[in-house]
């Protein structure tokens, strides 16, 4: 029986309304536009009334499973619960002014954003942020620009980025639109970079290395400041992708490790909605050598008036505005809602749970690396009856979003676990008591694996048929007729 | 704290199960000269109802909802029904992550469906994606997109009346891609729009495409056909950007013009002014460019029942699976926002969509009338613009038009000079009227600048 | 299938020469490696390329895979079967699932390729690590 609600087109009708607008007291005859610049009509487009709406979304939103309704351990995502009161501050209509606004008419969105800064240069110890760049990955494309801009400067900007093997797909692309021929490097079997092996892809034609820490297996990356000291005496600089900050925030500051340009997510740290999808923040934080490359504009204090300001000749801009505003209002409320006293509880707690989840999986399941896990472990299928996937799509019919899989590319068959610290331990028992069942399931009965989920609104679904067979919208079938004709 | 549900003896109780005595072994790996750091500079821990009085202090800092304004420029006020709020602030839309795992997310697969489809409908063209960051970006994506896809092209054409903003992305994201360049091309001054002329000489044999605005940034109208004929008579693509999605249902579709490339923002389609961000662009294409676009795409499919499904395809583009290869590097993309515009456009309707973007376009109509009775200042382009028009200052400097109105309580509108180094431009302003302009605010408007003759 | 007048490349193409032309493909490896194709582009009929010039890719579920012209040459014919039946590639790499035809321009470089055998080795080491 299908359980998704009819698509919205096929239960429009004409003469349905779903708003409430005044009327303009303006005749239509005034209006000065050509008819060859003006259309008809909308064709097909929906037409329903707001009961109907109303319905159509609230069933939607029932299929969906969401950090509001359960464990969401998803690797390197940090899946952490979102404050409701985040949502009622960001909803202020007197933060939503129009961007152009004057500035002397807009001092507590600029305090804002000069505030959100300089709380995290203060867990950071970076020099100066940018809080422009719209996600991670647009962070990523602006910090390793940055560092482009930087070494041409200097008189070269050189041709490779180093990448380790365990590094999130974005990295690469990142660099590579950044102008970079990417080098792949490889992780020893702690997991880590070694700087041996660094030093060995060193030349002068390196420009970076981009390295995440706590790295993709939710390692700390120990050798960090002695890969900072090799990178700088070889004249090239550190991206540090802090997409794994959740580990160690309030506990060190990668500007302590040597990084010269850092990312953070705002939607994952601090607790901005992943609404589905986005939107995002990614700041990009830079060492004090790297402030003049900043895009435009950067928002500064004189006195006790706060201005943005677009005179930094940097990479110059790179998003319209001021950037995601009200996700950093969001984010700003989740820290100074945290403070001093619960700042470092975070991380731990975050790393607690990780560990609680290993320690108790460890026997029944493959742990390919075995140093000290952060906030997140990573198991693999080695001696596995049964698919990673089949033991995510399973794990689905026990309420429980799957982790991340397949994820990073040097584990065979990776499972990716971060609990994040705002899961209980009842809930964290939960998921072990699940795994653990299912892994037993792997071995009687491997059919309940293969063939799941059971319980979910759709089952398994066919993702060849999808590729091969574009539908990538609805259309009106030829032998269907709708009242709007 | 309630944000942190473990209790001291949950947490003691996994210390035990780890054999450790304190949490911060598990931190040892982290050099010990760097680790636990002072907190002195953190401030304290702020209690909600502090910290919503705390906010709300802030937000008095804010002067602007005492004025009237008629900015534009690239961020609309428009209206947004109630319901968008309600619906879209259901914790199933707003918690969930990316739809990597389908099957429980048929909620947000389902309504980015809906909403891809409707963009299709509102443009013209043959596939929507599920959002870029911005209608900036997303014109960098456009301009990217025509020369990945113009084999062994290396130019992209701008126009010069292309918003600013837009055009500063543009040239940041091609500045280090050593294999491609930027030209451009120049507009009327008259007219405000896109210098034909100048078009068809500048498309040379490595052109890949031109990128214009429409409505441009002056709120002309442009001849979209005209443009794409020139283009694809030389072998190049033809990429309009829409800055005001509102314009979309009273105007043609960009894709009845010969379009290839649709880009722009879509913050007016239920998105609130936010202080700029965050927004929502778009990209539609011809079915061409489907394989190499940027961005998430939602494909309908069916399980192993036979039943109706929807699944994020065509990933093998995507970063994830082709890394350095990868059309772009776009993950987390602006999915919430575009759930807002799908509910914006479902409530609306097409009757509503049609009414609203028309009562844009006559209050702007109303304004050129009624202002035209004045020798002191000038409406530039009298016609066919949608709902921003170009007001020319006389007889006074543009800065102290601008001031002496926002001491009545008016923001009259962002001045050109802003964007364009142009003597022509050193005296104007951009106004904008939307449907939440009603005839008493225009009016106030018409008088008060009538005051300062 | 008697692949002994087939020659390989180290990208898994196969080669099959009839007269001045050279039919294009994938190997049973490679479509194997691929999993279900759901697309392919083809090069356009009457450009040219060079040997090792990526001109042409498949994409399947999973990934997308860039075929290289492994001689140079123009592109004369392509398979337009296989755009509404990518599947074919999957079902019959060596036959009905060629990608496309090129005009020999340097007959010279068909000896820089591998023999069946040779092919079958190089397969084999792969797989062993």
């Amino acid at each position: 029986m299908n359980k998704l609600p009819e698509l919205i087109f096929n239960k429009s009708r004409e003469g349905k309304t779903g708003y409430s607008f005044s009327e303009t007291e303006i005749p239509d005859d005034l209006i000065v536009l050509d008819q060859e610049y003006r259309r008809d009509d909308i064709d097909d487009f929906p037409q329903l009334s707001e009961v109907e709406i109303v319905r159509h979304y609230t069933n939607l939103s029932h299929l969906n499973h969401s950090v509001d309704s359960g464990f969401y351990p998803l690797g390197s995502c940090t899946m952490k619960y979102n404050p409701k009161i985040n949502e009622t501050i960001a909803g202020f209509e007197e933060l939503s002014a129009h961007p152009y606004s004057p500035m002397k008419l807009v001092q507590g969105n600029l305090e804002i954003i000069h505030t959100l800064d300089d709380w995290l240069r203060k867990v950071t110890g970076m020099a100066a942020f940018t809080l422009t760049p719209a996600a991670g990955a647009h962070g990523e494309f602006v910090g390793m620009k940055i560092i482009r801009q930087c070494l041409t400067d200097r008189g070269n900007p050189r041709k490779v980025v180093l990448i380790p093997d365990s590094a999130h797909g974005t990295n690469p692309a990142s660099a590579h639109f950044a102008g970079y021929e990417i080098k792949e490097i490889p992780s020893n079997e702690d997991g880590i970079l070694d700087v041996q092996t660094l030093k060995e892809h060193l030349n002068e034609d390196v420009a970076a290395l981009m390295m995440t820490n706590p790295n993709t297996l939710g390692i700390f990356e120990k050798n960090i400041i002695a890969a900072a000291a090799a990178l700088h005496s070889n004249g090239s600089l550190l991206y540090m992708d802090g997409a794994n900050m959740n580990a160690f925030m309030g506990i060190v500051k990668p500007g302590d490790l040597g990084a010269d340009v850092i990312h953070l997510n705002l939607h994952k740290t601090f607790s901005t909605p992943h609404g589905g999808g986005g939107p995002g923040s990614g700041p990009i934080g830079v060492s004090q050598d790297l402030v003049k490359y900043l895009p435009v504009p950067l928002v500064d204090k004189k006195g006790d008036r706060y201005h943005a300001s677009y005179f930094n000749k940097g990479i110059g801009r790179i998003k319209n505005f001021y950037g995601n505003f009200l996700v950093m209002v969001r984010a700003l409320a989740y820290l100074m809602a945290l403070g001093k006293e619960n700042l470092r509880t975070v991380a731990e707690d975050a790393v607690l749970n990780a560990n609680y989840i290993r320690k108790s999986l460890e026997g029944a399941l493959d742990l390919p690396y075995k140093s000290k896990t952060l906030h997140e472990v990573i198991f693999s299928d080695k001696g596995l009856p049964v698919k990673t996937m089949d033991i995510a799509k399973r794990l689905l019919d026990f309420g429980i979003h799957p982790f991340t899989v397949y994820f990073p590319l040097i584990v065979h068959g990776a499972m990716m676990i971060e609990p994040t610290e705002t899961e209980s331990k009842e809930s964290l028992d939960e998921f072990i008591r699940a795994m653990k069942a299912i892994l037993k399931e792997a071995e009687e009965d491997p059919e309940k694996l293969t063939d799941a989920p059971f319980n979910t609104p759709v089952r398994r679904l066919d993702e060849v048929r999808a590729a091969r067979q574009l539908v990538l919208k609805w259309e009106k079938r030829e032998d269907e007729k709708t009242d709007d004709g | 704290m309630r944000y942190l549900p473990l209790t001291d003896s949950d947490r003691e109780e996994i210390r035990n199960f780890l054999e450790i005595k304190e949490t911060k072994e598990l931190f040892s790996d982290i050099p010990r000269d760097k680790a636990y750091y002072p907190l002195e500079h953190i401030p304290p821990a702020v209690p909600e109802d502090e910290l919503i009085k705390t906010f709300k202090a802030i937000a008095r800092k804010n002067k602007f909802p005492d004025y009237l304004s008629f900015l534009g420029g690239g961020a609309y006020n428009h209206f947004i029904p109630e319901v968008v709020n309600h619906l879209s602030q259901k914790g199933e839309f707003l918690t969930p992550y990316t739809p990597y795992q389908p099957e429980v997310s048929q909620g947000s697969l389902q309504a980015m469906f809906e909403y891809q489809t409707m963009m299709c409908m509102l443009t013209g063209m043959d596939v929507a994606n599920a959002s870029l960051y911005d209608g900036g970006t997303a014109a960098a994506e456009g301009a990217l997109l025509a020369l990945r896809k113009g084999r062994k092209k290396n130019t992209i054409l701008v126009a010069r009346n292309l918003h600013y903003e837009y055009i500063e992305i543009i040239e940041t994201y091609i500045r280090h891609l050593e294999e491609y360049q930027i030209d451009y091309v120049d507009f009327d001054k008259e007219t405000g729009k896109v210098n034909l002329e100048d078009l068809d000489k500048k498309i040379c044999k490595e052109c890949a495409g031109f990128l214009f605005q429409s409505p441009n940034f002056f709120g002309v109208v442009e001849d979209s056909k005209k443009i794409s004929d020139i283009l694809h008579g030389k072998g190049a693509y033809s990429v309009q950007v829409v800055v005001e999605a509102m314009s979309l249902p009273l105007l043609a579709p960009p894709g009845e013009t010969d379009v290839d490339i649709v880009v722009g923002e879509a913050q007016s389609f239920g998105l609130p002014l936010s202080y700029g961000g965050p927004y929502l662009g778009f990209m539609a294409v011809k079915k061409d460019f489907i394989r190499r676009m940027p961005g998430r795409l939602v494909g309908e499919t069916v399980d192993v029942d036979g039943n109706r499904g929807y699944v994020l395809t065509l990933s093998t583009r995507e970063q994830h699976i082709k890394r350095e290869k990868a059309t772009s590097n776009i993950c987390t993309n602006q999915a919430w926002c575009a759930l807002r515009a799908g509910m914006y456009l479902s409530t609306m309707g097409k009757t509503g969509l049609m009414k609203i973007s028309k009562t844009n376009h006559l209050n702007t109509a109303y304004f050129v009338k009624e202002i035209a009775g004045f020798d002191h200042v000038n409406i530039k382009h009298k016609n066919n613009f949608f709902n921003e028009v170009v007001l020319e200052v006389k007889h006074m400097p543009v800065d102290d038009f601008i001031d002496k109105l926002e001491k009545k309580g008016i923001l009259v509108g962002v001045p050109l000079k802003w964007f364009f180094k142009d003597k022509a431009y050193a005296s104007a302003v951009l106004i904008n009227f939307t449907e939440l302009h009603k005839k008493p605010d225009i009016d106030s408007l018409i008088s008060a600048i009538g005051e300062l003759q | 299938m008697d692949l002994k007048d087939f020659k390989f490349t180290k990208e898994h193409e196969w080669v099959k020469v009839e007269g001045d032309i050279a039919v294009v493909g994938i190997t049973d490896y490679a479509q194997k490696e691929l999993g279900d194709v759901v697309y392919v582009e083809l090069p356009e009929v009457g450009s040219t390329y060079e040997k090792d010039e990526a001109c042409s890719n498949i994409e399947s579920v999973k990934a997308v895979s860039d075929i290289y012209a492994p001689v140079s040459g123009e592109v004369t014919e392509v398979n337009e079967e296989l755009e509404d039946n990518p599947e074919i590639v999957n079902k019959d790499p060596y036959g009905k699932g060629w990608l496309f035809k090129l005009k020999l321009e340097k007959p010279d470089e068909l000896e820089e390729l591998m023999s069946a055998d040779a092919y079958d080795e190089y397969v084999q080491g792969i797989t062993k690590e």
